[in-house]
């Protein structure tokens, strides 16, 4: 295949980004999206060129490192995968292809694709745990769980902490990744026990990040590569509601 | 032999680690505050480690190179974690499963750590679902498990096929706890690029900042390394794409001896390679072989498609070779055969290195609905990736490089030969022998981390309370920051054409080639030679642009696979060195006629611990005997 690449190119978090044009020639359909930006970062090197800087690692849609907007849509135009699993074989010969960065005021960007996700962590940080010292742990039987508790408590767990969800949302909002955290420890028993402190302690640490307000649209739900789904900014209100 | 000395505790297997805990020194808690720790890595290991010396109330500093310590590679775990809970009443106990340990690392493992492993996974399921891990469960509400691995009994914990990440989030959670405490400070997009010793001890790290470029030096006590296996030498493997060994490397230079570095696991059911720029290969979960059959056509290069090749034209050769355990042998054993037949020109796909793995039989005895309820989650992920029904047509499968078992040489108490220096998890040797057992990974690494470390430090750290906080002023950090500093000047000013990683890659072939399932002594004596051809090369024709005062993946990059040459060249060593097959190890030279490893218990029941002795001189063999005074040595059979 031939492909046209649109690619946002910005040197620092001060520079003025902009998009700058590649023409790739010989692109395989059996290709990933991302072995497609290491063959075009292969041949800038070969001719003394900055790569194209982005993050990735695990390569199998796990770790949550890659991410950017690819034709207007967060990981892409296929539903529930990450960048990394995205096959060229769902574009076509001649085809322009329009690459970004996640755009969210909470995540700034660092260099061309590469954004600041930190805030993700500074919000487990704030209560995104169960308090029990490394030892003190009961005998794992003793504490019994529903099944149906339980599977829906991993269905929420399996966030990968992306940030699509927020690049999607026209707010900005980190609902759905702070919704899935909660839900996760209000399904269990384990984490009821601190659940008020927590669900407080995160939002508080979302809103002062500058994350924006959830208004329902679900284009977080929409792009999550992980399915995660919209009830648990459902449960997350509950919680958070209950919590005063 | 006089500096390895493994510091195994007196008494019977099952209470050395109970007296030695009994025994150890300890460290007041008003003392701990003063004791700093370094850190490097946040896996199931790092995070752990971590997050238990934070709650014992040290000073903590943690370092991961990926912008969160959520994204470490036991993210990608899938099976399953094992514990010898015994909760199916099915005959289960620590000691079948450090049995089964030793017995699947081929007996090159010590026997006092693999019990001490299987001692505390019980404690660590306690701990995980403590922390929220949720893992399978009953209708009853009790923890599920599954058989794992070909073992006889089913003490595998899991959370779909998923465990490895609901376990790193547990273990990311409680490291966020501490980092909020406190007790913890962490450093992310940091990556380790040399050892601090003073006085021969390890007191430091010199880091670099990989968003500024910045050269930092961090000063501890103690210094851990948590840094994961090395599999990405192959260029081509299960692991993440940045997965390296540099920090370990940087470490054996400066005087951690190097343990059974040929070690590594090729694991059988992976995504075959799609196109010559593929990054990675993907792991599919070793439980398809459950219900799926391995086959390749009985003619050579057959290209018709898989479905219109005929029952009488399709040689199940796992089945047809090992009547007994059938598409269930080890993963060693399994991933050979696949090489054996594709080599012999059986091979499926354009380019020959592939085999079937077809479900049409199940499919057709148990109704699409519970193969879709067993594996959906796998034919979805292979679907995504290559485009294929699996429902409709068999999967396409090859070994990978996997899991290194190889790793810094530790003692009892997880230190290398470096004092104050550590290793956990996939970063030591001590575990798995030649060969791990399916699951045994997500268990080992989180028992070093959480259970283990944490007291076996304190017996360093409680002769360090005198020792105040020390200065990165001094003269050691100064040196080795230079050093450092030199490594990456040099590397930048080649000012070649190629980019790090197609000399990776061209490193990774050798090693697949010749380092990999199968070995030989010609073959590894031409690897040699071939390394340090690409070698030289690497240091006369890389490319990197930009400087290295700013963001530089490629700078990064360079400095990880400039690593890998001098870690390979140690790789083959050792694979020359030892004479016989055991485990993943298996040199042609050493098999019984009917094709099997062939081990050498006289002459081979050793760990092989590797000196670095300096830049151009060859490596100083150390030799750990293994002495096995609770377990008969046994020949593996899968026939």
């Amino acid at each position: 295949m031939k492909l046209t690449l649109k690619i946002w190119r910005q040197k620092n978090a001060k520079a003025k980004g902009n998009f700058e044009t590649y023409k790739m020639d010989n692109v395989s359909p059996r290709m990933a999206f991302l072995e497609m930006l290491d063959a075009l970062n292969k041949m800038l090197v070969e001719e003394d060129k900055d790569p194209v800087g982005f993050d990735h690692d695990c390569r199998e849609g796990i770790c949550g490192s890659c991410g950017m907007y690819i034709n207007g849509h967060p990981h892409g135009p296929v539903p529930a995968i990450t960048t990394c699993s995205l096959s060229m074989r769902y574009f076509k010969d001649g085809d322009t292809i329009w690459v970004e960065p996640w755009r969210a005021k909470p995540f700034p960007v660092i260099k061309d694709l590469i954004v600041d996700r930190s805030a993700f962590d500074k919000i487990q940080i704030a209560g995104g745990f169960i308090s029990v010292n490394t030892g003190a742990a009961p005998e794992a039987n003793s504490i019994l769980v529903q099944k149906k508790k339980s599977d829906d408590a991993f269905d929420s767990a399996i966030c990968i902490g992306c940030g699509a969800c927020v690049a999607a949302c026209k707010n900005a909002s980190a609902m759905l990744f702070v919704s899935a955290k909660i839900s996760q420890f209000a399904l269990l028993p384990q984490g009821r026990i601190e659940a008020k402190d927590r669900v407080r302690a995160m939002v508080e640490k979302m809103d002062n990040l500058g994350f924006g307000n959830c208004s329902n649209t679900g284009a977080c739900e929409a792009e999550c590569p992980k399915q995660i789904k919209l009830t648990n900014i459902a449960r997350l209100n509950r919680e958070f509601y209950k919590a005063f | 032999m006089g500096k390895l000395i493994s510091k195994i505790p007196e008494g019977p297997l099952a209470m050395k680690w109970t007296n030695y805990k009994a025994s150890v020194k300890l460290v007041n808690p008003a003392n701990k505050k003063k004791l700093e720790i370094i850190v490097i890595g946040t896996g199931l290991s790092g995070a752990g480690a971590s997050s238990a010396l934070g709650e014992l109330g040290y000073s903590v500093k943690t370092f991961c190179y990926q912008d969160s310590p959520r994204r470490a590679h036991s993210v990608a775990a899938q099976g399953g974690i094992n514990a010898a809970k015994n909760y199916q009443n099915d005959g289960d106990s620590i000691y079948r499963l450090f049995y089964d340990m030793i017995k699947g690392g081929d007996f090159r493992a010590r026997e006092a750590n693999v019990y001490r492993a299987a001692e505390v996974s019980n404690q660590v399921i306690d701990h995980y679902t403590a922390l929220g891990v949720p893992f399978a469960r009953d209708y009853g509400g009790t923890l599920d498990t599954r058989s794992f691995g070909g073992v006889q009994v089913s003490r595998t914990f899991y959370s779909k096929g998923q465990t490895g990440q609901q376990c790193l989030l547990g273990v990311y959670s409680s490291l966020n706890r501490q980092i909020k405490n406190g007790n913890v400070k962490m450093y992310p997009r940091r990556e380790m690029l040399d050892l601090v010793l003073i006085e021969g001890k390890a007191r430091g790290i010199i880091a670099r900042n990989l968003l500024t470029g910045a050269i930092e030096r961090h000063a501890a006590h103690a210094v851990v390394l948590a840094t994961g296996g090395y599999g990405t030498i192959y260029f081509l493997s299960t692991l993440a794409v940045n997965s390296n060994a540099s920090a370990a490397w940087k470490a054996h230079k400066r005087g951690a001896f190097f343990a059974n570095p040929s070690f590594i696991q090729i694991h059988p059911t992976c995504v075959p390679q799609l196109n010559e720029f593929q990054a990675k290969l993907t792991l599919m979960s070793e439980s398809l072989r459950n219900d799926g059959r391995v086959w390749v056509p009985k003619t050579k290069g057959d290209t018709r498609p898989a479905n219109t090749i005929p029952e009488e034209e399709r040689d199940y050769y796992l089945e047809r070779k090992y009547p007994a355990f059938g598409n269930l042998v080890p993963r060693d054993v399994a991933s050979r055969a696949a090489k054996e037949r594709c080599d012999a020109g059986y091979g499926i796909g354009e380019t020959g290195l592939a085999v079937n793995l077809d479900f049409r039989d199940s499919i057709k005895k148990q109704g699409k609905e519970v193969i879709e309820n067993k594996y959906g989650n796998l034919f979805d992920m292979y679907k995504t990736i290559t485009g294929i029904d699996s429902y409709e047509e068999p999967m396409r499968i090859y070994p990978a490089g996997h899991y290194t078992m190889g790793g810094l040489w530790v003692d009892y108490e997880l230190m290398t030969t470096i004092p104050g220096l550590y290793a956990i998890g996939e970063s030591n040797f001590s575990d798995h022998g030649a060969n791990r057992l399916g699951a045994a990974s997500l268990m080992q690494t989180s028992g070093d981390g959480y259970f283990i470390l944490p007291n076996t430090i304190n017996n360093y750290l409680a002769e360090e309370i005198r020792v105040p906080k020390i200065s990165t002023d001094k003269p050691e950090f100064i040196e080795t920051e230079k050093a450092v500093i030199e490594r990456i000047n040099k590397l930048i000013s080649i000012k070649g054409k190629h980019n790090a990683s197609s000399f990776h890659k061209r490193l990774g072939k050798i090693m697949w080639d010749y380092c990999g399932m199968v070995r030989n002594e010609e073959g590894l004596k031409k690897a040699l030679t071939l390394i340090k051809e690409v070698k030289d090369e690497f240091w006369s024709d890389l490319n990197i642009p930009g400087d290295s005062s700013d963001l530089n993946q490629e700078l990064e990059k360079a400095g990880r696979v400039s690593d890998y040459f001098e870690l390979a060249e140690l790789l083959v060593t050792d694979a020359l060195n030892r004479n016989e097959s055991c485990g993943a190890h298996f040199r042609e030279e050493y098999q019984t006629p009917d094709g099997e490893a062939l081990r050498n218990d006289e002459e081979f029941a050793f760990v092989a611990a590797w000196e670095y002795a300096g830049e151009g001189k060859p490596h100083i063999l150390h030799k750990e005997e293994l002495n096995f005074e609770n377990v008969e040595m046994k020949v593996r059979s899968y026939k």
